[in-house]
């Protein structure tokens, strides 16, 4: 059975059956006992018409489960003598739930798994696994969650920024295990492109698949992490690359630029330079101007700015930039030390890079930044 | 986020209602793990558990000590040794979340039901990746 094939159907699915009135809940627990029934027949007994299948034998879980509930039924009969509609998939349907998913009301982890069950697909011991945690605590995570949503009504489009920003979180997740959340947040972000013509959701697209074509430069076969300036471009796959950029062009053709079309249009920069001296910093700087703009000036944002001001414009323009910046954003001390480092003074590198290690988030940035202060450390006792 | 709480048997600052163990009632007792044991529960009923697990203040620091040697074992713990207790690792959205559960934690009744006020030790997982590939120029 074609599990991929399976995690694009699951989510029209469930809309059927809450156009036919079923609850959220009850609608996605039965797509989940259908999958497993599909598990176990469809092996020997293919069904022609795989979304049709799950379509029935969610709905007769859906029945089951009304039938056994005395109280609901009469309203149970009364659906039943409804004749069944037409299965087509309804585009719209698929979209609510986006919507619902990424509710306001949930929090961003419940919002992420919610999305990674329902619209992904994902089954709640694959989203476990990649969250690292228990399977009851992610199934109580999702539980919670869906009785969180009974009740609020659904969303006006304008939360579409929440389920941008749900996607992205899932993207950042991390890579590993069975399940490869990047690419999964890619995928789901692609179906959701190909429902709206909202140029954002391109705009997130696009930055997702320039960021993922560069993944297998991004460590070295050590596990380390490698910056962006030192990476073998001959390892990024030019065609997703491609692929972005493309999707960037038709999402800024609209002329209605947002942020992830801002720091798609900066990854694509980036993506188009053959050599690191090559990338075009001006042209980055000018988006970051709009990025500034878009964020409502965020410090991470102008921090960003100033690394890009620095190598269009040279260490002295830098400086300035950077001494505009609040010095306890994230990575400040780290892009202080590069500063100091490129000026020659490796003395005070080495100790703000030391600094910024003790400070950073991840392993891997903090193994890259311990091994950057011992070399400006080894460079400073050169210096005399 | 995942966070990592570290209950100390020693080491950390005292508490308020600060008794040892061995001077409890068996009713005290059973209260105090009775109130770890649905603490537990009920965060894996809100999604936010991950792992939990008591240690045995047994225990000692080993050390290499240079090629063909055995390794240098100081212990069991010398009297003044911090000591770790035990630990509970949670998942949640944010630091606040964690230092209220924390508090609560450090809520659990001891010598006279009355709460223990221990101090606990919070601190952040660090994770295995960036968190934001966007902010990576340099």
């Amino acid at each position: 059975m074609d599990e991929a094939r399976l995690r694009e159907i699951v989510p029209g699915v469930i809309g059927v059956l809450e156009r036919r009135g079923v609850d959220f809940a009850t609608a996605e627990d039965a797509v989940q006992d259908a999958l497993v029934s599909a598990l176990s027949s469809w092996p020997t007994d293919p069904p022609r018409d795989e979304f049709a299948w799950l379509v029935t034998a969610s709905w007769r879980k859906v029945v089951d489960a009304a039938r056994s509930d005395q109280a609901r039924r009469r309203r149970e009969e009364a659906v039943e003598r409804e004749p069944a509609p037409e299965l087509v998939p309804d585009e719209d349907d698929t979209l609510q739930l986006y919507f619902r998913c990424a509710h306001p009301a949930l929090s961003s982890s419940a919002a992420v798994a919610l999305t990674l069950r329902a619209v992904a697909g994902l089954t709640t011991a694959q989203i476990a696994r990649a969250h690292l945690v228990p399977e009851a605590t992610m199934a109580q995570r999702i539980s919670r969650a869906k009785r969180t949503l009974r009740g609020h009504r659904l969303d006006r489009p304008g939360d579409l920024a929440t389920v941008l920003r749900v996607l992205y979180l899932i993207f950042n997740e991390g890579y590993g295990g069975d399940v490869d959340l990047a690419a999964e947040a890619i995928r789901v972000t692609c179906r959701l492109a190909s429902l709206t013509d909202e140029p954002e959701v391109a705009g997130l697209l696009a930055l997702m698949l320039i960021h993922d074509a560069r993944r297998a430069s991004r460590t070295d076969a050590q596990g380390r992490l490698v910056p962006l300036g030192e990476q073998d471009r001959s390892l990024w796959n030019t065609s997703q690359i491609a692929e972005g950029v493309e999707a960037l062009q038709a999402a800024l053709a609209r002329d209605r630029l947002g942020e992830y079309q801002a720091q798609a249009a900066i990854a694509a920069l980036h993506a188009d330079a053959r050599t690191a001296d090559e990338t075009d910093w001006p042209q980055i700087v000018g988006w970051y101007d709009e990025l500034v703009r878009l964020t409502a000036d965020s410090a991470v944002v102008r921090l960003n700015r100033a690394v890009a001001v620095g190598e269009a414009d040279g260490p002295a323009l830098w400086l300035r930039a950077l001494s505009e910046v609040p010095a306890d954003t994230p990575r400040w001390l780290a892009v202080s030390a590069y500063l100091h480092e490129q000026r020659g003074e490796f003395a005070v590198a080495a100790t703000e890079y030391a600094d910024a290690a003790d400070a950073a988030t991840s392993t891997a940035e903090r193994d890259h930044l311990r091994r950057c202060a011992a070399r400006a450390r080894a460079a400073s006792s050169l210096g005399g | 986020m995942k966070y990592l709480m570290l209950k100390h048997y020693r080491g950390a600052p005292a508490g308020v209602n600060d008794h040892p163990m061995d001077e409890w009632t068996q009713d005290e007792i059973d209260a105090h793990i009775a109130y770890m044991n649905d603490f537990a529960t009920k965060l894996t009923g809100t999604g936010e558990y991950v792992d939990g697990q008591a240690l045995a203040p047994k225990g000692a620091w080993v050390q290499y000590d240079g090629e063909g040697k055995p390794p240098v074992v100081d212990g069991p713990f010398a009297e003044t040794k911090d000591l770790i207790a035990g630990w509970m690792i949670i998942d949640v959205d944010s630091w606040d979340r964690a230092v209220e559960l924390a508090g609560e934690l450090s809520a659990a009744p001891g010598k006279g039901g009355r709460p223990i006020h221990e101090r606990l030790e919070v601190r952040p997982f660090l994770t295995s990746a960036p968190d934001d590939p966007q902010n990576c120029h340099g």
